[in-house]
């Protein structure tokens, strides 16, 4: 194969993606480093969950290419596509439990349909999975009767019940409270060295990022306007990245999204 | 040519295309399922039993105490209405073929499929349109799950089974109503009713219901997935795929019936 850069275990090259004609990802060319933990961050609507729908090979890119593992998602059979797929696990922003299962059944399932695993080791795994997210009690519950932050821990736990090489987490963090997000840092790190994936992360959550991210790229609509260490970030001379990881309400970035004049808007004259 | 009727023109023309395009999602889906059903049954993986019987469970064991009851009083129905013209030619213990005649091929099959719509298809759409909103769908597609293997194809076979099921149900339960009223009320035996109704009654006429009650089944259930998976736009999309799935339902049966009838009218006739 030829890849140029055999080190990058994903790849976005040039890649554009329009939604009815406009362009939320523009030219992108991210390389993702085996073991690294990357974080994506930018404020919302500026294509983040978008670049990782198109790394997992959900949304398709218009233009570019997306490749993972050293093949890219368009040229892959469904075949081809499906081994990839059991090699990368996701945490989904609200944990996208099966609502009909258990906790236990839930975390089981890969494990149930693409292993031959015996049903009694997969007990056993199920239970050393729901341990490493601290969850273990938790096993004969309803999904419907946990938290949204346990919802997230088990969904992390079902996303490395393969014991995959890529993790993504989508929005880790949202919508937690302060000590569950630490614990939820904590734990990315914490599976990042003790299981050597690496990690996608996709996420506006300045402190976790800072936290967990070995490099960082930075998303301004649809471009990547950063992409570095984090003391480089933080040291960044672009206004629109000091803003944005500062938190400033005033700076380029501007509040108002509307392009039209104001007072002609309210005149009814456009 | 004038702005209105371009516009006009233009609405036809986008009506027909989404219509087409619905026909075709539909079809693709169709043909996702029978593939997926067939390496289920024949190759690997295989069907997910407990996952089928789970379904049929929900699909087909609540909706009995409904069925029966509409049924009854269609049986009930159909006496008290013939029974004023029939008293006219003197053919009053004809009751019993008009009820067989009319509840086997028809009226069983469509009561039921309709039931089955309200009951399963509507549960249905609601179910997968909430998974794809919660991001379920996609998170079945990330671990290598084909959400058609795993979610359409059981409720597909569930519908298939307990509507033909529940279909004759339907049949016994009308025909009891029928005979309760013909006895009770127009003063019949239940003999008369009864050998009346095995004299009129053909295999013909069941298996054409049950052959319909398959296909209602496979409407319904495929319409009801189909809605429910191309639910977007959250809670919203939800409710909006939870009535459309009952009210295409109804009209695939409808039309589908009528297709159907024209069919066994020319090759399976009824005598």
């Amino acid at each position: 194969m030829s890849d140029k850069s055999p080190e990058s275990i994903i790849e976005l090259r040039g890649v554009t993606k329009r939604f009815d004609g406009r362009t939320v990802i523009n030219a992108v060319t991210l390389p993702i480093l085996r073991g690294e933990t990357m974080v994506i961050m930018g404020s919302s609507g500026c294509g983040k969950s978008t670049t990782l729908r198109m790394m997992i090979g959900d949304y398709h890119p218009d233009e570019g290419e997306v490749r993972i593992f050293g093949k890219s998602w368009a040229t892959m059979s469904e075949t081809e596509a499906n081994d990839v797929r059991l090699r990368f696990g996701i945490l989904f922003q609200s944990g996208a439990l099966l609502n009909s299962m258990t906790v236990g059944e839930n975390i089981a399932l890969p494990m149930r349909e693409h292993t031959d695993l015996d049903e009694q080791v997969i007990r056993i795994m199920v239970k050393m999975k729901l341990e490493l997210v601290g969850l273990r009690d938790f096993e004969h519950l309803m999904p419907a009767q946990l938290s949204g932050g346990m919802k997230k821990r088990v969904g992390l736990a079902r996303a490395i019940a393969l014991d995959p090489e890529i993790l993504f987490y989508d929005e880790p963090t949202a919508g937690l409270d302060p000590i569950a997000t630490a614990v939820t840092d904590e734990l990315i790190r914490d599976l990042s060295k003790k299981l050597g994936v690496t990690s996608v992360v996709v996420t506006h959550d300045m402190g976790s990022a800072f936290r967990i991210a070995d490099r960082m790229a930075v998303l301004y609509r649809g471009d990547l306007i950063a992409l570095g260490a984090p003391d480089t970030i933080r040291n960044s001379g672009d206004a629109r990245v000091k803003q944005f990881i500062e938190g400033l309400a005033d700076g380029p970035i501007p509040l108002r999204q509307s392009s039209k004049d104001y007072a002609a808007d309210l005149l009814g004259q456009v | 040519m004038s702005a209105g009727l371009r516009t006009a023109v233009e609405r036809l023309g986008g009506l027909g295309n989404d219509g087409f395009s619905y026909i075709g999602g539909l079809g693709y889906l169709a043909w996702d399922t029978v593939r997926w059903s067939l390496r289920g049954v024949f190759g690997q993986p295989k069907i997910g039993w407990s996952a089928l019987t789970f379904q049929m469970v929900r699909v087909g064991v609540q909706a009995v105490p409904i069925i029966a009851l509409v049924h009854f009083f269609i049986g009930m129905i159909l006496p008290f209405e013939m029974a004023p013209v029939l008293r006219d030619y003197g053919m009053l213990n004809q009751i019993a073929t008009i009820v067989v005649k009319a509840i086997f091929p028809q009226l069983a099959p469509i009561f039921s499929a309709i039931v089955l719509s309200g009951f399963a298809g509507a549960a249905i759409a609601a179910e997968l349109g909430t998974m794809v909103v919660s991001e379920e769908i996609l998170a079945l597609e990330t671990m290598a799950l084909n959400p058609v293997r795993f979610l359409v194809v059981p409720r597909v076979l569930a519908c298939i089974v307990m509507l033909v099921c529940l279909t004759i149900l339907a049949d016994v339960v009308a025909w009891i109503g029928g005979l309760a009223v013909y006895t009770f009320f127009l003063d019949g035996t239940v003999l008369e009713y009864y050998e009346r109704a095995l004299e009129s009654l053909l295999y013909r006429d069941i298996l054409s219901g049950l052959v319909k009650a398959v296909c209602f089944a496979v409407l319904v259930s495929l319409i009801s997935c189909h809605e429910g998976l191309r639910v977007s736009g959250g809670a919203e999309g939800v409710g909006r795929a939870t009535t459309q799935s009952v009210v295409k339902s109804i009209v695939a049966i409808i039309a589908s019936n009528m297709v159907l009838t024209v069919i066994f009218y020319y090759y399976w006739p009824s005598q």
